[in-house]
């Protein structure tokens, strides 16, 4: 059992391993993201009091969800590196934070999109929408500050603690719209036992969601794969991959000269 | 673990409840600022500056609202099922404008007591059905409520 988990820590095994699993993910994501669309948008009736404006609900709600599922991830795998000092922790943290920022970024936007009809307004400075911004920052900042250290191992020490410090914000945007008034009404799904949302419009959002959460699985092996490529392209276990192998013949007879 | 993983696990649990605590201590000390708007009670109860401008949210009142036909001025009042305040409102509403709704309007107090509004954005809330459950529902009288903080805790009926 150990002896399988250690395997996680080779690189050229994580390499392969994705490689061979990405596919699958991204079929199956594919398949619930269409039938999680076309259930949303064509087959759920509309909305009592929003009427068919409330269908934006369908991109809204798993794009803010991932947001901060990916932090989460993110933050655990930067403590992970911290402490164990996994390699592939960190790959992991670094690639997962493009793709958080864009789910912050489409949840916004989504919102802002949103809050114009039913709100009256595309933006408010309320607990819910600042925090969600403070996010996105976040991401930017971890970003910037791993392109900003030139040392690689001192990049990823100082990202990993910025993501662990703000971790704390998770918090904040989930329980924003209990602690404080918010223009932002509670969450609809997150309440045990109690049922919010009527299950002709709950079933295509939960497909949605986890479509999203495959979504992120898919992406995130791809870019743990080019990450693996980028960190080890010394290694001898690289030179000798097909795809590589075959790039540099290719390079070799056009001429052209890639380092 | 080697010890030097345990000391580093340690310092990371450190630094996030210390990280943590900073931010409860923050958040506490800016509670008031920091939700959106306040309500109806809290306006009663004197909290509020009259001389400033702030945002009143509660629920509009059934069968309060005074519109006049020869111009967009409307006049409703807001509550929080616990106190109730009069509002002034010369504009164009959000379609969600209805009596039982939430909403937070934007104003100051004048002489009398009533909030002139300059903005009144809608509030909704976390239920979504389809317009025959909802009838159905709000036939039984079972209509869900919403966890909204209004100021003060109560379930209000959308």
């Amino acid at each position: 059992m150990f002896k399988w988990i250690h395997r996680f820590g080779s690189a050229p095994f994580v390499y392969r391993f994705a490689g061979a699993l990405a596919p699958w993910i991204g079929f199956v994501c594919l398949a619930i993201l269409l039938s999680g669309l076309y259930l949303g948008l064509i087959v759920a009736p509309e909305d009592y009091e929003q009427g068919e404006s409330y269908r934006i609900i369908y991109v809204h709600v798993p794009a803010a969800i991932l947001s901060m599922f990916v932090y989460v991830v993110m933050a655990v795998a930067s403590a992970v590196f911290l402490i164990w000092r996994l390699k592939l922790a960190d790959i992991v943290a670094q690639a997962s934070a493009p793709i958080g920022a864009s789910f912050t970024f489409l949840a916004l936007a989504t919102g802002s999109l949103w809050g114009k009809p039913m709100w009256g307004t595309w933006w408010i400075w309320d607990g819910r929408l600042t925090s969600e911004l403070l996010l996105l920052f976040l991401y930017f900042g971890y970003m910037a500050l791993r392109a900003a250290i030139e040392h690689p191992q001192s990049a990823a020490k100082a990202a990993a603690v910025l993501a662990l410090v703000g971790v704390v914000n998770i918090p904040v945007i989930h329980y924003s719209v209990e602690w404080w008034s918010t223009l932002h009404q509670p969450a609809t799904i997150t309440k045990m036992g109690e049922r919010n949302i009527h299950p002709s419009m709950g079933i295509p959002l939960g497909l949605m969601i986890v479509g999203f959460q495959l979504l992120y699985a898919y992406v995130l092996l791809i870019r743990m794969r080019t990450g693996i490529l980028k960190r080890e392209s010394r290694a001898s276990w690289v030179a000798q991959l097909p795809e590589v192998n075959n790039t540099m013949a290719n390079s070799k007879l056009s001429g052209t000269n890639r380092v | 673990m080697t010890p030097k993983r345990r000391q580093r696990l340690i310092l990371v649990c450190l630094m996030l409840v210390g990280v943590g605590l900073a931010a409860t201590i923050v958040l506490k000390a800016f509670n008031e600022s920091i939700s959106l708007f306040r309500s109806p009670s809290d306006v009663v109860s004197g909290i509020v500056d009259q001389n400033k401008q702030f945002r009143l949210g509660g629920m509009v009142v059934e069968n309060s609202v005074q519109r006049r036909s020869d111009n967009l001025d409307i006049k409703f009042e807001l509550t929080d099922h616990a106190n109730t305040v009069a509002v002034s409102f010369n504009g164009i509403l959000p379609d969600l404008f209805r009596e039982g709704q939430g909403i937070v309007a934007m104003g100051k107090l004048d002489d009398a007591g009533v909030f002139v509004a300059s903005e009144v954005l809608a509030k909704h809330d976390e239920n979504y059905m389809p317009p025959e459950v909802a009838e159905a529902l709000e036939k039984a009288g079972k209509m869900p409520g919403t966890s909204a903080n209004y100021g003060i805790k109560t379930l209000v009926q959308p």
